[in-house]
């Protein structure tokens, strides 16, 4: 396969016109785990003029590989998830109207009420809910759970859709000044900006990028390409909460997780990972270096694809990096666009300064 | 095959009091892996350190009749990471393992830095057992600027050992204990054929995950976790049968794995043989690397000696100094003879 030649020793990352159609591309696709074909085709004709190889695994992970060109390179696998929270059809009750159950971590709150896209085809439809003119006081103090709500397709949606086929927020990704408001931002920024780097690989990795599946269902995809890599660093580009609004109570906010626009999130813990030091410390000084924005993410519980590569076979230094993000696994979180840029910016800069001793313990 | 001797009493409690006065929560094993490493290096014929962090030291070569046997004891703790330092320079921080705030309240910190701390606590409504998110790291520190450690710093309970005759109490008994059996067992393995890989592995106190990747590496055909369990002896305690000083325990189940009744057996055997007393472990919850090793790659008969353990995760965990000698006894006897399961 013949590799696109393009500069890569001067690498700078932007959110231009074309880099912004990619990721509305990827935003707007339907992807909820299990599922993840239009993500897959989508990352699938970005990288092939510039891949080594490209290969979709047993379970859908699409396994992409970049050689570098220095000796002596270590092989660094770098995951960023396909998949997206969301829900399936479980019970076609006739005229459109489907029961469904929810896929990943959402929030049954933020259901009712939200238009919604189901299948291959996107057929739009709604997730109603009685209208408020009908409730009593009682009833509007009680959340719905997904088992009281119903997807709405609207008459003739029964044929356009069955049991089994998933369905996510219909909504579309939109420029707001600084900001950018979509779904599936996670993990979408991440699979955006492994694109890039696959593009843009410096010389001296080999560059393994896993664009996984059914990474919300329990780091499954991850596991498995992990694997067939077979590295010797793993880092997972994912997305993580801000929760960075001021207390309405006036408290002082200590429980923030990350910040918006305090630039990429690095790793220390999470529920399924302990950050490497010697990646963490790498990751650190190379933003300090290149004068990038960064933030530690608070340690607290949750995980990514890290959780399942650092396990995988003798072991593997891992650590992950994340894009902050208000209102994650909702129809509408909002991100930074700098952040994102900055986040590319950090990785590519660290994979260029990367090279072997980072392996090396002090003590023996 | 590299020397052998046997460790005397004094210098088995030094090597205890050493280890569990080191440092060393899940993920920065840095500092006891060097400790540990320091009390093996001159009787293992090979050692490695792996890409997570595990400790591994082979003794001996396999040879006719001989077995690939994994011996695992856990060389982390439980401990806290800081995740906030506020304006007054005091720290919200995050469990490492399984904390309980009860067992905080009072105590004291000591980070990977040398940074020193103590626990305290928000003004409690009436006799309400205070959760970990109301608890604070005071560190002397008058505010964020002058505090010495920040987000992401890690440290453990600090207590010295304490020697009570038949009874040893320290922080970390969980696992430094098993650490010091295995070390004393390196120590002592004579000629035989088996080839016997010592690990000391890491983050078992956040999900058993150093010896997932530690079993995948050495592919053991045998494997033995060393761990503490809980006892049943104290005023009022939990039903549990094990006691302190009535012989190191034979672990039939935990809540991660069922150790394989044919290595239940040879234990047995190997205690009469040699009239070590010993009791039989039943623990309700709880697990220890045994479940990795069992699980690897095509599956490993694994079993599990135990040490009874009083406090466990407080930081005064106390054990009985004969199940501690004992329990090396019963190791060295089972490690140094051809291995039949049946």
């Amino acid at each position: 396969m013949a590799k696109n030649k393009k500069d890569t020793q001067k690498y700078v990352p932007v959110m231009g016109e074309e880099e912004l159609a990619l990721l509305t591309k990827l935003s707007n696709a339907l992807a909820v785990s299990g599922e993840e074909q239009e993500v897959r085709a989508i990352v699938k004709d970005e990288v092939t003029p510039f891949a080594d190889s490209v290969e979709t695994d047993t379970l859908g992970n699409l396994l992409v590989t970049r050689h570098g060109t220095a000796e002596k390179r270590l092989r660094v696998m770098i995951a960023a998830h396909m998949d997206e929270v969301g829900f399936m059809l479980v019970d076609d009750e006739g005229n459109g109207i489907f029961e469904f159950r929810v896929v990943g971590g959402v929030d049954e709150r933020q259901l009712a009420g939200k238009s919604i896209m189901v299948g291959r085809d996107h057929v739009p439809g709604v997730i109603g809910a009685k209208a408020i003119h009908l409730t009593t006081p009682d009833e509007r103090k009680q959340t719905l759970r997904a088992d009281q709500l119903r997807v709405d397709l609207g008459p003739g949606g029964s044929g356009k859709a069955k049991v089994g086929d998933r369905g996510t927020f219909a909504t579309h990704l939109q420029v707001i000044g600084p900001s950018l408001r979509g779904k599936a931002l996670d993990d979408r920024l991440g699979v955006f900006n492994l694109i890039q780097l696959v593009k843009h690989a410096p010389a001296n990795v080999d560059l393994l990028a896993a664009f996984t599946v059914q990474e919300e269902v329990g780091l499954r995809g991850a596991r498995v390409a992990a694997y067939s890599f077979n590295p010797q660093i793993g880092i997972a580009m994912d997305s993580t909460p801000a929760h960075d609004l001021p207390h309405f109570d006036g408290e002082s906010n200590e429980r923030y997780n990350t910040r918006l626009d305090g630039g990429p999130a690095i790793y220390l813990m999470d529920g399924a990972t302990i950050g490497d030091r010697r990646l963490v410390n790498w990751l650190v000084e190379t933003a300090q270096a290149e004068g990038i924005p960064w933030q530690f993410r608070q340690p607290n519980l949750g995980g990514t694809d890290a959780g399942a590569i650092h396990k995988t076979r003798a072991g593997v230094p891992s650590v992950s990096v994340s894009v902050p993000q208000r209102y994650l696994h909702s129809a509408a979180g909002l991100v930074r666009i700098d952040d994102c840029v900055n986040t590319l910016r950090l990785m590519w800069h660290a994979l260029a300064r990367l090279d072997a001793s980072i392996l090396l313990r002090q003590e023996n | 095959m590299k020397k052998n001797r046997q460790l005397a009493q004094d210098e088995l409690l030094n090597l205890l009091k050493t280890l569990v006065e080191t440092p060393g929560p899940s993920g920065s094993e840095s500092t006891i892996r060097a400790t540990v490493l320091a009390n093996i290096k001159d009787f293992a014929d090979e050692i490695q350190t792996d890409a997570l962090g595990n400790l591994i030291a082979r003794k001996g070569t396999r040879k006719e009749g001989g077995k690939r046997v994994m011996v695992s004891a856990h060389m982390d703790e439980i401990g806290l990471m800081i995740t906030h330092v506020d304006d007054n320079g005091f720290a919200r921080f995050l469990p490492i393992g399984g904390i309980n705030a009860l067992t905080c309240l009072g105590g004291r910190v000591l980070f990977m830095n040398g940074t020193r701390g103590v626990i305290g606590v928000e003004r409690l409504e009436g006799t309400n057992i205070p959760t970990l998110d109301k608890l604070f790291i005071d560190t002397g520190a008058t505010s964020r600027e002058d505090s010495k450690v920040g987000v992401g710093d890690v440290c453990g309970f600090e207590r010295p050992f304490l020697d009570l005759g038949q009874r040893l109490v320290a922080k970390s008994m969980d696992n430094r204990v098993s650490a010091a059996v295995a070390i004393a067992a390196l120590h002592a393995l004579p000629e035989n054929p088996n080839e016997v890989y010592f690990v000391f592995s890491v983050q078992e106190e956040v999900g058993i995950r150093g010896a997932i990747t530690a079993a995948y590496g050495v592919d053991p055909e045998i494997g033995m976790a060393l761990d503490v369990t809980r006892t049943g002896d104290t005023p009022k305690s939990a039903k549990m049968e094990v006691s302190l000083g009535k012989g190191p325990a034979i672990k039939v189940r935990d809540s991660s794995f069922i150790a394989d009744p044919r290595i239940v057996e040879w234990m047995i055997r190997e205690a009469k043989a040699q009239n070590i007393p010993y009791q039989m472990e039943v623990l309700e919850a709880g697990g220890t690397d045994g479940r990795a090793m069992q699980l690897t790659r095509a599956g490993v008969p694994t079993g599990c000696l135990s040490l009874g353990c009083r406090y466990i995760h407080s930081p005064s965990e106390m054990i009985d100094r004969s199940d501690l000698v004992n329990a090396i006894a019963l190791l060295v006897g089972l490690l140094s003879k051809p291995i039949i399961l049946d």
